[in-house]
Protein backbone atom coordinates (compact mmCIF):
# COMPACT_ATOMS: atom_id res chain seq x y z
CA UNK A 1 0.00 0.00 0.00
CA UNK A 2 1.35 3.06 -0.81
CA UNK A 3 0.81 7.05 0.56
CA UNK A 4 -0.58 9.53 -0.88
CA UNK A 5 -4.37 11.48 -1.20
CA UNK A 6 -7.33 8.77 -1.74
CA UNK A 7 -9.23 9.77 -4.57
CA UNK A 8 -12.22 8.67 -5.95
CA UNK A 9 -12.38 9.17 -9.75
CA UNK A 10 -15.82 8.84 -12.26
CA UNK A 11 -16.06 7.68 -15.92
CA UNK A 12 -18.79 8.15 -18.46
CA UNK A 13 -17.13 9.09 -21.87
CA UNK A 14 -18.54 6.48 -23.41
CA UNK A 15 -19.99 3.24 -22.60
CA UNK A 16 -19.05 2.04 -19.86
CA UNK A 17 -19.91 3.69 -16.02
CA UNK A 18 -16.59 3.70 -14.08
CA UNK A 19 -16.00 4.15 -10.44
CA UNK A 20 -12.31 3.75 -9.09
CA UNK A 21 -10.85 4.27 -5.97
CA UNK A 22 -7.18 4.99 -5.38
CA UNK A 23 -4.35 5.72 -2.02
CA UNK A 24 -1.77 7.33 -4.13
CA UNK A 25 -0.71 4.40 -6.60
CA UNK A 26 -2.86 1.90 -5.15
CA UNK A 27 -5.43 0.74 -6.50
CA UNK A 28 -8.36 -0.09 -4.15
CA UNK A 29 -11.48 -0.54 -6.42
CA UNK A 30 -12.37 -0.65 -10.15
CA UNK A 31 -16.16 -1.41 -10.72
CA UNK A 32 -17.50 -0.64 -14.17
CA UNK A 33 -21.00 -0.99 -15.67
CA UNK A 34 -21.24 -1.61 -19.37
CA UNK A 35 -24.04 -0.96 -21.58
CA UNK A 36 -22.51 -2.70 -24.23
CA UNK A 37 -25.52 -5.06 -24.39
CA UNK A 38 -27.65 -2.47 -25.15
CA UNK A 39 -25.70 -1.65 -28.02
CA UNK A 40 -25.16 -4.91 -29.89
CA UNK A 41 -28.42 -4.96 -31.90
CA UNK A 42 -27.45 -1.93 -33.24
CA UNK A 43 -23.80 -2.87 -34.39
CA UNK A 44 -22.23 0.12 -32.71
CA UNK A 45 -22.73 2.55 -29.27
CA UNK A 46 -25.23 4.76 -29.67
CA UNK A 47 -25.23 7.84 -27.42
CA UNK A 48 -28.40 8.37 -26.30
CA UNK A 49 -28.41 4.75 -25.15
CA UNK A 50 -25.09 5.35 -23.31
CA UNK A 51 -26.29 8.56 -21.41
CA UNK A 52 -29.81 6.43 -20.53
CA UNK A 53 -27.48 4.00 -19.02
CA UNK A 54 -25.17 5.99 -17.31
CA UNK A 55 -27.70 7.84 -15.26
CA UNK A 56 -29.02 4.37 -13.78
CA UNK A 57 -25.68 3.03 -13.24
CA UNK A 58 -24.36 6.07 -11.76
CA UNK A 59 -25.22 5.53 -7.87
CA UNK A 60 -24.98 1.99 -8.22
CA UNK A 61 -21.95 1.32 -9.19
CA UNK A 62 -20.48 4.47 -6.66
CA UNK A 63 -21.87 2.30 -4.37
CA UNK A 64 -20.32 -1.04 -5.35
CA UNK A 65 -16.90 0.91 -5.42
CA UNK A 66 -17.17 2.59 -1.98
CA UNK A 67 -18.08 -0.51 -0.39
CA UNK A 68 -15.38 -2.89 -2.34
CA UNK A 69 -12.37 -0.21 -1.15
CA UNK A 70 -14.24 -0.18 2.21
CA UNK A 71 -14.01 4.06 2.63
CA UNK A 72 -16.54 6.24 2.93
CA UNK A 73 -17.37 9.99 1.00
CA UNK A 74 -16.34 11.74 3.97
CA UNK A 75 -12.77 9.53 4.10
CA UNK A 76 -11.89 10.77 0.22
CA UNK A 77 -9.27 13.53 -0.08
CA UNK A 78 -10.74 14.45 -3.37
CA UNK A 79 -13.38 13.72 -6.01
CA UNK A 80 -12.26 13.15 -10.21
CA UNK A 81 -14.21 12.70 -13.06
CA UNK A 82 -13.53 12.71 -16.78
CA UNK A 83 -14.88 15.93 -18.56
CA UNK A 84 -13.44 15.25 -21.72
CA UNK A 85 -12.99 14.05 -24.22
CA UNK A 86 -15.88 11.66 -25.41
CA UNK A 87 -19.41 11.39 -26.19
CA UNK A 88 -21.45 14.91 -24.61
CA UNK A 89 -24.57 14.02 -22.97
CA UNK A 90 -22.74 10.88 -21.62
CA UNK A 91 -19.96 12.94 -20.23
CA UNK A 92 -22.83 15.28 -18.70
CA UNK A 93 -24.56 12.43 -16.75
CA UNK A 94 -20.89 11.59 -14.81
CA UNK A 95 -19.82 15.09 -14.46
CA UNK A 96 -23.40 16.14 -13.00
CA UNK A 97 -23.18 13.63 -10.63
CA UNK A 98 -19.56 14.45 -9.66
CA UNK A 99 -20.31 17.93 -9.10
CA UNK A 100 -23.17 16.74 -6.69
CA UNK A 101 -20.87 14.55 -4.40
CA UNK A 102 -18.27 17.38 -4.42
CA UNK A 103 -21.04 19.70 -2.80
CA UNK A 104 -22.54 17.25 -0.73
CA UNK A 105 -19.58 15.61 0.80
CA UNK A 106 -17.57 19.08 0.36
CA UNK A 107 -14.64 17.88 -1.40
CA UNK A 108 -12.05 19.41 -4.22
CA UNK A 109 -13.23 18.15 -7.44
CA UNK A 110 -10.27 17.58 -10.28
CA UNK A 111 -12.23 17.72 -14.07
CA UNK A 112 -9.70 15.14 -15.82
CA UNK A 113 -8.89 14.87 -19.77
CA UNK A 114 -10.00 10.99 -20.79
CA UNK A 115 -7.04 10.10 -22.83
CA UNK A 116 -4.29 11.38 -20.72
CA UNK A 117 -6.22 9.30 -17.61
CA UNK A 118 -5.96 6.23 -19.83
CA UNK A 119 -2.06 6.44 -19.81
CA UNK A 120 -1.94 7.37 -15.75
CA UNK A 121 -2.89 3.83 -14.69
CA UNK A 122 1.29 3.08 -15.46
CA UNK A 123 1.33 4.54 -12.49
CA UNK A 124 -0.71 1.91 -9.93
CA UNK A 125 1.63 -0.61 -8.36
CA UNK A 126 0.80 -3.98 -10.50
CA UNK A 127 -0.71 -2.38 -13.45
CA UNK A 128 1.06 -4.17 -15.94
CA UNK A 129 0.49 -7.90 -17.50
CA UNK A 130 2.90 -10.28 -16.75
CA UNK A 131 5.76 -9.68 -19.12
CA UNK A 132 5.17 -6.24 -19.78
CA UNK A 133 4.56 -4.29 -16.06
CA UNK A 134 7.11 -1.55 -16.74
CA UNK A 135 8.89 -0.19 -13.31
CA UNK A 136 7.57 3.33 -12.77
CA UNK A 137 8.49 3.19 -8.59
CA UNK A 138 10.02 6.46 -9.21
CA UNK A 139 6.97 7.65 -11.71
CA UNK A 140 6.40 7.42 -15.29
CA UNK A 141 9.66 7.89 -17.28
CA UNK A 142 10.49 11.14 -19.07
CA UNK A 143 10.58 9.72 -22.39
CA UNK A 144 7.05 7.69 -22.57
CA UNK A 145 4.90 7.42 -25.37
CA UNK A 146 1.10 5.86 -25.36
CA UNK A 147 -0.63 4.17 -28.13
CA UNK A 148 -4.37 4.27 -27.36
CA UNK A 149 -6.55 2.19 -29.73
CA UNK A 150 -10.21 1.55 -28.86
CA UNK A 151 -13.84 1.81 -30.31
CA UNK A 152 -13.71 5.49 -29.66
CA UNK A 153 -10.71 6.74 -30.06
CA UNK A 154 -7.14 6.15 -31.67
CA UNK A 155 -3.73 8.28 -30.74
CA UNK A 156 -0.23 8.44 -30.26
CA UNK A 157 0.80 10.37 -27.31
CA UNK A 158 3.80 12.23 -25.82
CA UNK A 159 3.62 11.65 -22.56
CA UNK A 160 7.03 14.27 -20.68
CA UNK A 161 5.47 15.01 -17.42
CA UNK A 162 1.73 13.19 -17.11
CA UNK A 163 0.55 15.90 -14.99
CA UNK A 164 1.48 19.01 -17.04
CA UNK A 165 3.03 17.90 -20.30
CA UNK A 166 1.47 15.80 -22.92
CA UNK A 167 1.39 16.03 -26.88
CA UNK A 168 -0.72 14.40 -29.60
CA UNK A 169 1.80 13.33 -31.97
CA UNK A 170 -1.34 11.42 -34.16
CA UNK A 171 -4.86 10.31 -34.16
CA UNK A 172 -6.82 8.70 -36.52
CA UNK A 173 -8.70 11.06 -39.14
CA UNK A 174 -12.02 8.78 -39.37
CA UNK A 175 -13.27 5.94 -37.81
CA UNK A 176 -11.45 5.00 -34.09
CA UNK A 177 -9.82 1.41 -35.33
CA UNK A 178 -12.69 -0.49 -32.58
CA UNK A 179 -15.25 1.31 -34.56
CA UNK A 180 -13.30 -0.19 -38.16
CA UNK A 181 -13.61 -3.71 -35.88
CA UNK A 182 -17.13 -3.11 -35.79
CA UNK A 183 -17.97 -2.29 -38.88
CA UNK A 184 -15.97 -4.73 -40.26
CA UNK A 185 -17.73 -7.41 -38.13
CA UNK A 186 -20.87 -6.49 -39.33
CA UNK A 187 -19.97 -6.66 -43.28
CA UNK A 188 -18.22 -10.61 -41.92
CA UNK A 189 -21.47 -11.76 -40.50
CA UNK A 190 -19.77 -11.96 -36.54
CA UNK A 191 -20.94 -10.45 -33.69
CA UNK A 192 -20.64 -7.06 -32.07
CA UNK A 193 -18.57 -6.12 -30.57
CA UNK A 194 -15.89 -6.96 -33.55
CA UNK A 195 -13.08 -6.53 -31.93
CA UNK A 196 -13.17 -9.65 -29.98
CA UNK A 197 -15.40 -11.86 -32.82
CA UNK A 198 -12.81 -10.52 -35.74
CA UNK A 199 -9.59 -11.96 -33.26
CA UNK A 200 -11.31 -15.11 -33.11
CA UNK A 201 -11.86 -15.63 -36.53
CA UNK A 202 -8.91 -14.44 -37.45
CA UNK A 203 -6.86 -17.19 -35.92
CA UNK A 204 -8.01 -19.92 -38.66
CA UNK A 205 -7.33 -17.65 -41.52
CA UNK A 206 -4.41 -16.35 -43.56
CA UNK A 207 -3.13 -12.51 -42.78
CA UNK A 208 -1.57 -12.37 -46.33
CA UNK A 209 -4.89 -13.87 -47.98
CA UNK A 210 -5.76 -10.22 -48.99
CA UNK A 211 -3.13 -7.52 -49.83
CA UNK A 212 -5.79 -4.62 -47.84
CA UNK A 213 -5.10 -0.84 -47.80
CA UNK A 214 -2.31 0.32 -44.68
CA UNK A 215 -4.35 3.89 -44.04
CA UNK A 216 -2.11 7.60 -44.59
CA UNK A 217 0.98 5.09 -45.46
CA UNK A 218 2.03 6.66 -49.12
CA UNK A 219 4.51 9.36 -49.32
CA UNK A 220 2.72 12.27 -49.93
CA UNK A 221 1.13 11.55 -45.87
CA UNK A 222 3.90 10.43 -44.61
CA UNK A 223 6.96 13.02 -45.98
CA UNK A 224 9.79 11.92 -44.28
CA UNK A 225 11.57 12.40 -40.35
CA UNK A 226 13.23 15.52 -41.75
CA UNK A 227 10.34 16.46 -43.86
CA UNK A 228 7.22 15.31 -42.01
CA UNK A 229 4.42 14.49 -44.29
CA UNK A 230 0.70 16.11 -43.14
CA UNK A 231 -0.33 12.65 -41.46
CA UNK A 232 2.97 11.28 -40.67
CA UNK A 233 1.57 9.54 -37.32
CA UNK A 234 -2.08 9.59 -38.24
CA UNK A 235 -4.63 7.02 -38.94
CA UNK A 236 -7.31 6.47 -41.35
CA UNK A 237 -9.40 3.42 -41.20
CA UNK A 238 -12.19 4.27 -43.23
CA UNK A 239 -10.34 3.24 -46.77
CA UNK A 240 -9.79 -0.29 -45.41
CA UNK A 241 -13.27 -0.70 -44.51
CA UNK A 242 -14.78 -0.12 -47.47
CA UNK A 243 -11.88 -2.26 -49.12
CA UNK A 244 -12.98 -5.36 -47.04
CA UNK A 245 -16.28 -4.77 -48.26
CA UNK A 246 -15.37 -4.97 -51.88
CA UNK A 247 -13.91 -8.01 -51.17
CA UNK A 248 -16.79 -9.90 -49.62
CA UNK A 249 -19.43 -8.10 -52.54
CA UNK A 250 -16.78 -9.48 -54.91
CA UNK A 251 -17.36 -13.34 -53.74
CA UNK A 252 -21.12 -12.59 -53.33
CA UNK A 253 -21.22 -11.37 -57.07
CA UNK A 254 -20.03 -14.61 -58.01
CA UNK A 255 -21.63 -16.85 -55.71
CA UNK A 256 -19.09 -18.36 -53.82
CA UNK A 257 -18.59 -18.72 -49.94
CA UNK A 258 -16.63 -15.81 -48.17
CA UNK A 259 -13.83 -16.75 -47.16
CA UNK A 260 -14.24 -15.01 -43.60
CA UNK A 261 -11.32 -16.38 -41.80
CA UNK A 262 -8.78 -15.10 -44.14
CA UNK A 263 -10.61 -11.93 -44.56
CA UNK A 264 -10.56 -11.13 -41.06
CA UNK A 265 -6.99 -11.89 -40.51
CA UNK A 266 -5.99 -9.85 -43.37
CA UNK A 267 -8.07 -7.02 -42.18
CA UNK A 268 -6.97 -7.69 -38.76
CA UNK A 269 -3.22 -7.72 -40.01
CA UNK A 270 -3.59 -4.15 -41.95
CA UNK A 271 -4.76 -3.14 -38.65
CA UNK A 272 -2.06 -3.72 -36.68
CA UNK A 273 0.05 -3.68 -38.62
CA UNK A 274 -0.58 0.43 -39.41
CA UNK A 275 -1.05 1.23 -35.90
CA UNK A 276 2.18 -0.68 -34.60
CA UNK A 277 4.67 0.49 -37.36
CA UNK A 278 3.23 4.65 -36.77
CA UNK A 279 3.68 4.22 -33.23
CA UNK A 280 7.42 2.85 -33.36
CA UNK A 281 8.34 5.15 -35.99
CA UNK A 282 6.96 8.17 -33.55
CA UNK A 283 8.85 6.66 -30.67
CA UNK A 284 11.78 6.44 -32.62
CA UNK A 285 11.88 10.23 -34.13
CA UNK A 286 10.56 11.35 -31.16
CA UNK A 287 12.95 9.70 -28.40
CA UNK A 288 10.37 7.82 -26.19
CA UNK A 289 12.23 5.04 -24.90
CA UNK A 290 9.36 3.70 -23.32
CA UNK A 291 5.65 3.25 -24.98
CA UNK A 292 2.43 2.15 -22.89
CA UNK A 293 -0.45 0.51 -24.83
CA UNK A 294 -3.51 1.36 -23.93
CA UNK A 295 -7.45 1.14 -24.34
CA UNK A 296 -9.97 -1.63 -25.22
CA UNK A 297 -8.45 -2.82 -28.73
CA UNK A 298 -5.02 -3.80 -26.55
CA UNK A 299 -6.93 -6.60 -25.51
CA UNK A 300 -6.61 -7.77 -29.46
CA UNK A 301 -3.91 -10.69 -29.48
CA UNK A 302 -2.59 -9.67 -32.77
CA UNK A 303 -1.83 -6.16 -31.81
CA UNK A 304 -0.48 -7.25 -28.48
CA UNK A 305 2.16 -9.48 -30.78
CA UNK A 306 2.82 -6.79 -33.14
CA UNK A 307 3.65 -4.31 -30.74
CA UNK A 308 5.56 -6.48 -28.75
CA UNK A 309 8.22 -8.19 -31.85
CA UNK A 310 8.66 -4.48 -33.37
CA UNK A 311 9.40 -2.49 -29.84
CA UNK A 312 11.83 -4.83 -29.21
CA UNK A 313 13.69 -4.46 -32.65
CA UNK A 314 13.50 -1.01 -32.02
CA UNK A 315 14.70 -1.53 -28.19
CA UNK A 316 11.22 0.28 -26.97
CA UNK A 317 10.18 -1.11 -23.30
CA UNK A 318 6.43 -1.99 -23.57
CA UNK A 319 3.90 -1.41 -20.98
CA UNK A 320 0.47 -3.22 -21.08
CA UNK A 321 -1.86 -2.41 -17.96
CA UNK A 322 -4.34 -5.20 -17.17
CA UNK A 323 -7.30 -5.76 -19.35
CA UNK A 324 -10.06 -3.81 -16.89
CA UNK A 325 -7.48 -0.67 -16.24
CA UNK A 326 -7.20 -0.43 -20.23
CA UNK A 327 -10.96 -0.40 -21.20
CA UNK A 328 -12.50 2.78 -20.10
CA UNK A 329 -12.89 2.80 -16.35
CA UNK A 330 -12.74 5.55 -12.83
CA UNK A 331 -9.51 3.91 -11.77
CA UNK A 332 -7.72 5.99 -14.81
CA UNK A 333 -9.48 9.04 -13.44
CA UNK A 334 -8.71 8.57 -9.79
CA UNK A 335 -4.80 7.69 -10.95
CA UNK A 336 -4.41 10.79 -13.05
CA UNK A 337 -6.48 12.93 -9.95
CA UNK A 338 -4.15 11.10 -7.38
CA UNK A 339 -1.18 12.59 -9.24
CA UNK A 340 -2.51 15.70 -9.55
CA UNK A 341 -3.85 16.50 -6.33
CA UNK A 342 -0.13 15.24 -5.01
CA UNK A 343 1.47 17.85 -7.19
CA UNK A 344 -0.28 20.56 -5.21
CA UNK A 345 -2.76 21.72 -8.18
CA UNK A 346 -5.84 23.28 -7.45
CA UNK A 347 -8.74 22.09 -8.12
CA UNK A 348 -11.04 22.35 -10.88
CA UNK A 349 -14.22 23.99 -9.27
CA UNK A 350 -17.73 23.33 -10.18
CA UNK A 351 -18.43 25.74 -13.05
CA UNK A 352 -16.25 23.76 -15.81
CA UNK A 353 -18.31 22.20 -18.24
CA UNK A 354 -18.24 18.74 -19.97
CA UNK A 355 -16.15 19.43 -23.78
CA UNK A 356 -16.61 16.50 -26.19
CA UNK A 357 -13.08 17.32 -28.03
CA UNK A 358 -10.78 18.64 -24.77
CA UNK A 359 -7.55 18.26 -26.24
CA UNK A 360 -4.79 16.31 -24.23
CA UNK A 361 -3.12 19.25 -23.57
CA UNK A 362 -5.48 19.99 -21.05
CA UNK A 363 -4.38 17.12 -18.87
CA UNK A 364 -6.76 18.58 -16.19
CA UNK A 365 -9.40 21.60 -16.42
CA UNK B 1 -40.12 19.36 6.77
CA UNK B 2 -37.50 20.81 4.02
CA UNK B 3 -37.20 19.45 0.77
CA UNK B 4 -34.50 20.34 -1.67
CA UNK B 5 -36.14 21.14 -4.96
CA UNK B 6 -34.42 20.55 -8.60
CA UNK B 7 -35.88 20.96 -12.15
CA UNK B 8 -34.24 20.55 -15.29
CA UNK B 9 -36.80 19.78 -17.87
CA UNK B 10 -36.50 23.37 -19.21
CA UNK B 11 -34.51 25.80 -17.13
CA UNK B 12 -31.74 24.47 -14.20
CA UNK B 13 -33.12 25.58 -11.36
CA UNK B 14 -33.09 24.45 -7.19
CA UNK B 15 -35.04 25.71 -4.36
CA UNK B 16 -35.64 25.24 -0.55
CA UNK B 17 -39.31 25.02 -0.10
CA UNK B 18 -40.79 24.09 3.15
CA UNK B 19 -43.75 21.38 3.98
CA UNK B 20 -45.99 24.54 4.90
CA UNK B 21 -45.18 25.60 1.18
CA UNK B 22 -42.59 28.19 1.71
CA UNK B 23 -40.45 29.05 -0.43
CA UNK B 24 -36.50 29.82 1.89
CA UNK B 25 -34.27 30.22 -1.46
CA UNK B 26 -34.36 29.12 -4.95
CA UNK B 27 -32.38 29.70 -7.83
CA UNK B 28 -32.89 29.98 -11.89
CA UNK B 29 -30.56 29.39 -14.65
CA UNK B 30 -31.46 31.74 -17.59
CA UNK B 31 -30.10 29.45 -20.06
CA UNK B 32 -31.55 26.27 -21.32
CA UNK B 33 -27.78 24.66 -22.06
CA UNK B 34 -25.95 24.71 -19.26
CA UNK B 35 -27.57 22.59 -16.55
CA UNK B 36 -24.55 20.31 -15.88
CA UNK B 37 -22.31 23.30 -15.23
CA UNK B 38 -24.65 25.87 -13.06
CA UNK B 39 -27.13 23.00 -11.07
CA UNK B 40 -24.49 22.05 -8.16
CA UNK B 41 -23.33 25.84 -7.61
CA UNK B 42 -26.58 26.82 -7.13
CA UNK B 43 -27.62 23.94 -4.57
CA UNK B 44 -23.89 24.69 -2.57
CA UNK B 45 -24.81 28.78 -2.75
CA UNK B 46 -28.97 27.78 -1.55
CA UNK B 47 -27.79 25.66 1.36
CA UNK B 48 -25.03 27.81 2.60
CA UNK B 49 -27.05 30.87 2.16
CA UNK B 50 -29.77 29.18 4.81
CA UNK B 51 -27.47 27.86 6.58
CA UNK B 52 -28.95 24.30 5.91
CA UNK B 53 -26.50 21.12 5.84
CA UNK B 54 -27.36 18.53 3.53
CA UNK B 55 -28.39 16.29 6.47
CA UNK B 56 -30.89 18.49 7.58
CA UNK B 57 -33.43 18.04 4.46
CA UNK B 58 -36.03 15.58 5.25
CA UNK B 59 -35.90 14.91 1.37
CA UNK B 60 -34.73 15.44 -2.05
CA UNK B 61 -37.55 16.25 -5.11
CA UNK B 62 -36.64 16.30 -8.59
CA UNK B 63 -38.42 16.91 -11.58
CA UNK B 64 -38.76 13.80 -13.55
CA UNK B 65 -40.15 16.14 -17.02
CA UNK B 66 -40.14 15.52 -19.52
CA UNK B 67 -37.47 17.73 -20.96
CA UNK B 68 -34.91 17.41 -23.72
CA UNK B 69 -32.56 14.49 -22.42
CA UNK B 70 -29.12 15.88 -21.81
CA UNK B 71 -30.53 18.22 -19.43
CA UNK B 72 -32.61 16.49 -17.59
CA UNK B 73 -30.19 14.04 -16.61
CA UNK B 74 -28.12 16.69 -15.65
CA UNK B 75 -30.96 17.61 -12.55
CA UNK B 76 -31.91 13.65 -12.21
CA UNK B 77 -28.32 12.84 -11.66
CA UNK B 78 -27.52 15.83 -9.47
CA UNK B 79 -30.14 14.82 -6.96
CA UNK B 80 -29.83 11.14 -7.00
CA UNK B 81 -25.80 11.55 -6.22
CA UNK B 82 -27.07 14.08 -3.73
CA UNK B 83 -29.29 11.71 -2.00
CA UNK B 84 -26.55 9.18 -1.64
CA UNK B 85 -24.56 11.38 -0.46
CA UNK B 86 -26.28 12.91 2.70
CA UNK B 87 -28.67 9.40 3.02
CA UNK B 88 -31.48 11.52 2.67
CA UNK B 89 -34.97 10.21 0.44
CA UNK B 90 -35.20 10.77 -2.71
CA UNK B 91 -38.75 12.14 -4.65
CA UNK B 92 -39.63 12.23 -8.26
CA UNK B 93 -42.47 14.59 -9.49
CA UNK B 94 -43.68 14.96 -13.20
CA UNK B 95 -41.97 18.45 -13.99
CA UNK B 96 -45.03 19.68 -15.74
CA UNK B 97 -46.93 19.94 -12.30
CA UNK B 98 -44.63 22.41 -11.81
CA UNK B 99 -46.46 24.63 -14.44
CA UNK B 100 -49.76 23.76 -13.69
CA UNK B 101 -48.85 25.19 -10.07
CA UNK B 102 -48.50 28.12 -11.32
CA UNK B 103 -51.29 28.52 -13.76
CA UNK B 104 -54.11 27.16 -11.02
CA UNK B 105 -54.29 31.01 -9.56
CA UNK B 106 -55.34 32.36 -13.03
CA UNK B 107 -57.51 29.30 -14.42
CA UNK B 108 -59.34 29.75 -11.39
CA UNK B 109 -59.92 33.05 -11.66
CA UNK B 110 -60.79 32.57 -15.45
CA UNK B 111 -63.45 29.73 -14.50
CA UNK B 112 -61.35 27.28 -16.12
CA UNK B 113 -62.23 23.54 -14.46
CA UNK B 114 -59.53 21.69 -16.91
CA UNK B 115 -56.51 23.35 -18.60
CA UNK B 116 -53.18 22.33 -20.80
CA UNK B 117 -49.90 22.71 -19.80
CA UNK B 118 -47.26 22.35 -22.49
CA UNK B 119 -43.51 23.32 -22.40
CA UNK B 120 -41.19 22.97 -26.21
CA UNK B 121 -39.62 19.61 -27.20
CA UNK B 122 -38.32 20.45 -29.97
CA UNK B 123 -38.85 19.12 -33.08
CA UNK B 124 -41.79 21.04 -33.83
CA UNK B 125 -43.48 19.58 -30.85
CA UNK B 126 -44.64 20.06 -27.32
CA UNK B 127 -44.47 18.02 -24.02
CA UNK B 128 -47.75 18.09 -22.46
CA UNK B 129 -50.37 17.48 -19.49
CA UNK B 130 -53.63 17.89 -18.95
CA UNK B 131 -54.88 18.83 -15.81
CA UNK B 132 -58.82 18.87 -13.68
CA UNK B 133 -58.78 22.27 -11.11
CA UNK B 134 -59.71 20.46 -7.77
CA UNK B 135 -61.04 22.55 -4.83
CA UNK B 136 -57.69 21.88 -3.19
CA UNK B 137 -55.80 22.61 -6.47
CA UNK B 138 -55.23 20.97 -9.88
CA UNK B 139 -54.86 17.30 -10.52
CA UNK B 140 -53.51 15.10 -13.03
CA UNK B 141 -56.58 14.63 -15.91
CA UNK B 142 -54.28 13.36 -18.97
CA UNK B 143 -50.95 13.08 -20.22
CA UNK B 144 -47.94 13.32 -20.03
CA UNK B 145 -47.30 12.93 -23.91
CA UNK B 146 -45.45 14.81 -26.57
CA UNK B 147 -47.16 15.89 -29.99
CA UNK B 148 -47.99 18.72 -32.58
CA UNK B 149 -49.87 21.55 -30.87
CA UNK B 150 -52.45 21.69 -33.37
CA UNK B 151 -53.57 17.87 -31.90
CA UNK B 152 -54.37 19.06 -28.77
CA UNK B 153 -57.71 19.74 -27.18
CA UNK B 154 -58.99 22.84 -27.21
CA UNK B 155 -58.29 23.70 -23.63
CA UNK B 156 -56.92 26.77 -22.22
CA UNK B 157 -52.76 26.33 -22.47
CA UNK B 158 -50.35 27.45 -20.57
CA UNK B 159 -46.89 27.48 -20.40
CA UNK B 160 -43.84 28.27 -23.05
CA UNK B 161 -45.22 25.43 -25.44
CA UNK B 162 -48.18 27.36 -25.27
CA UNK B 163 -46.63 30.40 -26.84
CA UNK B 164 -44.53 29.13 -29.01
CA UNK B 165 -47.38 27.22 -31.20
CA UNK B 166 -49.72 30.34 -30.17
CA UNK B 167 -51.01 29.86 -33.71
CA UNK B 168 -51.54 26.66 -33.31
CA UNK B 169 -53.89 26.40 -30.43
CA UNK B 170 -57.43 26.69 -29.91
CA UNK B 171 -56.73 28.52 -26.28
CA UNK B 172 -53.85 30.19 -25.58
CA UNK B 173 -53.41 31.59 -22.54
CA UNK B 174 -50.54 34.95 -23.61
CA UNK B 175 -50.05 35.95 -19.61
CA UNK B 176 -48.17 32.73 -19.71
CA UNK B 177 -46.09 31.79 -22.84
CA UNK B 178 -43.29 32.21 -21.51
CA UNK B 179 -43.73 30.46 -18.64
CA UNK B 180 -41.79 26.76 -17.73
CA UNK B 181 -41.63 24.73 -15.17
CA UNK B 182 -38.82 25.76 -11.71
CA UNK B 183 -38.16 23.88 -8.57
CA UNK B 184 -39.52 25.97 -6.21
CA UNK B 185 -43.08 25.68 -8.24
CA UNK B 186 -42.30 21.52 -8.27
CA UNK B 187 -41.84 22.14 -4.38
CA UNK B 188 -45.48 23.99 -4.05
CA UNK B 189 -46.85 21.24 -6.16
CA UNK B 190 -45.21 18.57 -3.71
CA UNK B 191 -46.35 20.33 -0.81
CA UNK B 192 -50.12 20.72 -1.73
CA UNK B 193 -49.98 16.88 -2.39
CA UNK B 194 -48.47 16.08 0.84
CA UNK B 195 -51.21 18.19 2.67
CA UNK B 196 -53.42 15.97 1.21
CA UNK B 197 -52.15 13.27 2.23
CA UNK B 198 -50.35 12.03 -0.95
CA UNK B 199 -47.06 10.46 -0.29
CA UNK B 200 -44.75 11.29 -2.73
CA UNK B 201 -43.49 8.87 -5.37
CA UNK B 202 -39.52 7.27 -4.97
CA UNK B 203 -39.42 7.28 -8.50
CA UNK B 204 -37.33 9.35 -10.68
CA UNK B 205 -37.33 7.56 -13.61
CA UNK B 206 -37.20 10.32 -16.27
CA UNK B 207 -39.83 10.59 -18.83
CA UNK B 208 -38.46 10.75 -21.94
CA UNK B 209 -41.65 10.07 -23.81
CA UNK B 210 -39.52 9.20 -27.16
CA UNK B 211 -36.80 6.83 -27.63
CA UNK B 212 -33.38 7.36 -28.58
CA UNK B 213 -33.34 8.10 -32.21
CA UNK B 214 -31.04 4.70 -32.56
CA UNK B 215 -32.19 2.90 -35.56
CA UNK B 216 -31.27 -1.16 -36.00
CA UNK B 217 -29.85 -1.84 -39.29
CA UNK B 218 -31.20 -3.87 -41.56
CA UNK B 219 -30.34 -6.78 -43.09
CA UNK B 220 -26.87 -5.97 -45.55
CA UNK B 221 -27.46 -5.57 -48.65
CA UNK B 222 -26.04 -9.23 -50.26
CA UNK B 223 -23.75 -8.00 -53.54
CA UNK B 224 -25.23 -10.05 -56.74
CA UNK B 225 -28.08 -12.49 -57.38
ZN1 LIG C 1 -11.06 5.38 -23.64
Amino acid sequence: MTDGPLVLGIESSCDETGVGIVRGRTLLANVVSSSMDEHVRFGGVIPEIASRAHLDAIVPTLREALDRAGVGLEDLDALAVTSGPGLAGALMVGVAAAKALAVAADKPLYAINHLVAHVSVGLLEDSGIEGFQGAFDDGLPGDLGALLVSGGHTEILAVEDLGRDVRLLGATIDDAAGEAYDKVARVLGLDYPGGPAIDAAARDGDPAAFRLPRGLSAGKYMGSAERPGPHRYDFSFSGLKTAVARVVEGYEARGEPVPVADVAASFQESVADVITRKAVLACTEQGLGTLLLGGGVAANSRLRELTAERCAEHGIELVIPRLPLCTDNGAMVAALAARVVAEGRAPSGLDFAADSSLPVTTVSV
Amino acid sequence: MLLLCLDSSAVASAALVTGAGEVLGSFASPDTRSHAEVLAPAVRDLLAGRGVAGGDLDGILVGTGPGPFTGLRAGIATARALAFAWDVPLHGLMSLEALAQDAAGHARAAGHEEFLVLTDARRKEVYWARFALAEDGPRPAGGPGVAAAEQLPALPAYGRGAGIYADRLARPVPEFAAAQPTASSLGLAAARRTARGEALSPDTTPLYLRESDAKVPGPRKRAGA
